[in-house]
């Protein structure tokens, strides 16, 4: 009954995971030691050789990484390996300043797409499927990653790529589609969608879903189950480590499954970088153990979590992690797009507004909504209610170009947004997704 | 030539006119005409006061103001008198941007406030055409 992809792998005895992972990390350091100078100066600064790595015990001795070195070294500063053997690119949502592009070789996309593999198999998935893959495709990780991933499981695939709802459920009916791979609230939206047309959960064939790239709720997982009529599993990733698969749930839907043999996962404090003991609630840290082309040792993802290492029914025996609960940085993550503050505060600059304002950020029928308050410079103010128009516009579409997607702005007059002890409040995020 | 419009930007909430209202009131102006201009997060409040420059200067701490020449055109308070003074500007090719009107104290005299891409050219075809226009000098009286 119960299924895995590499069940000698998802069901190892933790002395087997063990001793894969300090296998793979010796060579990995030495890998990273030999090809990316930028990361072995900072061993160097720390005064680690790899002959300090032996096992993963000793990996909180190696630096840390963050998303400010992956800028720094744009666009090939962490690059692995010779870029004739990387096959493909990657890159993060957002724009100027804050790209990451990563580099994959074949082995990398192989490993990648195993463990997408692992999560479609855990959400039901066989050869008899028919997988309708509805997250982006293109530099977004998230489509080609699914999209791998179903291919290897022998899925059939539907390379639906998001948007134009209409075909999507077109596609969804006509061709039998059993499992769903998108945001959440996509689905959500697609249950909506199938609803007004009159369908109900039962008239498709769907079983299950496998739904991430930004945070949701349990509430939400409800909902979608209930209005299309499957099972909805969570996954995780970031571009940096590969894409979505780094951990993915089981049927037990007790946390993700954390890809042990190719991701090792540390929890830190985020002030101090101490590495705090199981169960703590921190900031979630990566090693790859294998990867090729972008090796990231201790990169760390913001995002705050709990690790579980207590044996799972579903008899896979990697570490779980719970659905992140927050952010150790002020990035948002709306319509499953990166978001900085700082973003739209260049883009205001830019564009001759003041750095005051404000985002506020909701959720209304499982779609976020995404206000900016930004107040009106004497420069921009004009007794012309179209030019002042024309200037709103103007910025929306610079803000849209910047981060990938539409915010609606509102002009305010000066001195109004709220400041509580002479700073700004930024950012007022209503959703409850924590 | 020509007179001075204030344009204030007001949020768009209850509170805010009454709030702008008495800021001009207790600096000692009278409102001559007004308009206001919406959107759905504010609107701009446009006016006519007796003393522009003081008013600008008093209420320029706490609002976000600018001054504006606009063509304030006399016409008999009667039916039928806009529809010259707006040919006069057509023929002339003047756009008007927005307009909106008073009547004067005196009974049979009303203004009609134009907000146009060409002011001197506006206010030479007026007056060249028997139509008188208002001067901000004229407004302190």
């Amino acid at each position: 009954m119960k299924q895995y992809y590499q069940p000698e792998i998802e069901t190892a005895p933790r002395e087997k995971i063990l001793e894969i992972q300090n296998e793979k990390i010796v060579k990995q350091v030495r890998h990273v030691w030999d090809n990316v100078p930028y990361y072995r100066h900072l061993m160097e600064k720390k005064g680690v050789t790899p002959d300090d790595i032996k096992s993963v015990d000793d990996i909180h001795k190696l630096p840390f990484l963050s998303k400010d070195d992956l800028r720094e070294t744009y666009p090939y500063g962490m690059l692995g390996t010779d870029l004739k053997d990387c096959v493909r690119i990657h890159s993060t949502s957002g724009t100027t300043g804050k790209r990451v592009v990563a580099f994959y070789t074949q082995h990398d996309i192989d490993l990648w797409e195993d463990c997408n593999a692992r999560a479609i198999v855990a959400a039901g998935g066989t050869k008899e499927d028919v997988v309708q893959v509805c997250y982006g495709y293109g530099l977004f990780t998230g489509g080609s990653g699914l999209h791998g991933g179903s291919h290897k499981v022998g899925c059939l695939t539907l390379p639906m790529s998001s948007g134009n709802t209409e075909r999507q459920i077109q596609f969804m009916m006509d061709l039998d589609a059993t499992i769903l791979c998108c945001t959440p609230s996509y689905a959500a939206y697609i249950g909506e969608a199938l609803a007004e047309q009159g369908f109900k959960p039962e008239d498709n064939k769907l079983k299950a879903g496998i739904f991430g790239a930004e945070p949701w709720t349990e509430e939400m997982r409800h909902q979608i189950e209930k209005s299309l009529g499957i099972k909805a599993y969570d996954i995780y990733g970031l571009t940096e480590t590969s894409g979505p698969g780094v951990a993915f749930e089981c049927e037990e839907q007790k946390g993700m499954h954390i890809n042990e043999d190719h991701f090792y996962a540390e929890i830190i404090d985020p002030d101090t970088g101490e590495v705090l003991p199981e169960g703590s609630k921190g900031e979630l840290v990566f090693t790859s153990l294998d990867k090729e082309a972008f090796p990231l040792l201790r990169y760390r993802t913001k995002d705050i979590c709990i690790l579980n290492r207590t044996p799972c029914s579903c008899g896979r025996t990697h570490i779980r992690m719970c659905k992140p609960m927050g952010r150790s940085d002020d990035m948002m993550i709306i319509r499953g797009v990166n978001v900085f503050p700082s973003q739209i505060e260049t883009v205001l600059l830019n564009e001759g507004y003041t750095p005051n304002y404000q985002i506020v950020v909701d959720r209304e029928r499982n779609t976020d909504t995404f206000d900016i308050y930004v107040e009106v410079a004497p420069d921009q103010f004009s007794d012309l209610m179209s030019h002042i128009q024309r200037m709103e516009k103007s910025l929306e579409s610079a803000l849209r170009t910047m981060l990938g997607i539409g915010p609606k702005v509102h002009l305010v007059a000066p001195k109004t947004i709220t400041r509580s002890e002479g700073k700004a409040v930024r950012v007022i995020d209503k959703r409850k997704l924590h | 030539m020509a007179i001075t419009q204030l344009s204030v930007f007001l949020m768009n909430q209850p509170g805010a006119l009454v709030d702008a209202v008495s800021a001009i009131s207790g600096a000692g102006a009278n409102i001559r005409a007004m308009s206001i201009a919406e959107a759905n997060d504010f609107g701009i409040l446009r006016i006519i006061v007796s003393d522009s420059d003081k008013i600008c200067k008093l209420l320029g701490d706490k609002y976000l103001i600018s001054k504006t020449e606009v063509v304030a055109a006399r016409m008999d308070d009667r039916s039928g008198a806009l529809y010259p003074i707006l040919v006069t500007l057509s023929e002339a090719n003047i756009n008007i941007e927005y307009m909106y009107a008073f009547t004067a104290s005196a009974a049979d005299e009303a203004y009609v406030v134009f907000r146009v891409n060409d002011v001197k050219t506006a206010e030479a075809v007026l007056n060249a055409n028997g139509i008188s226009t208002l001067s901000d000098e004229s407004l302190k009286l």
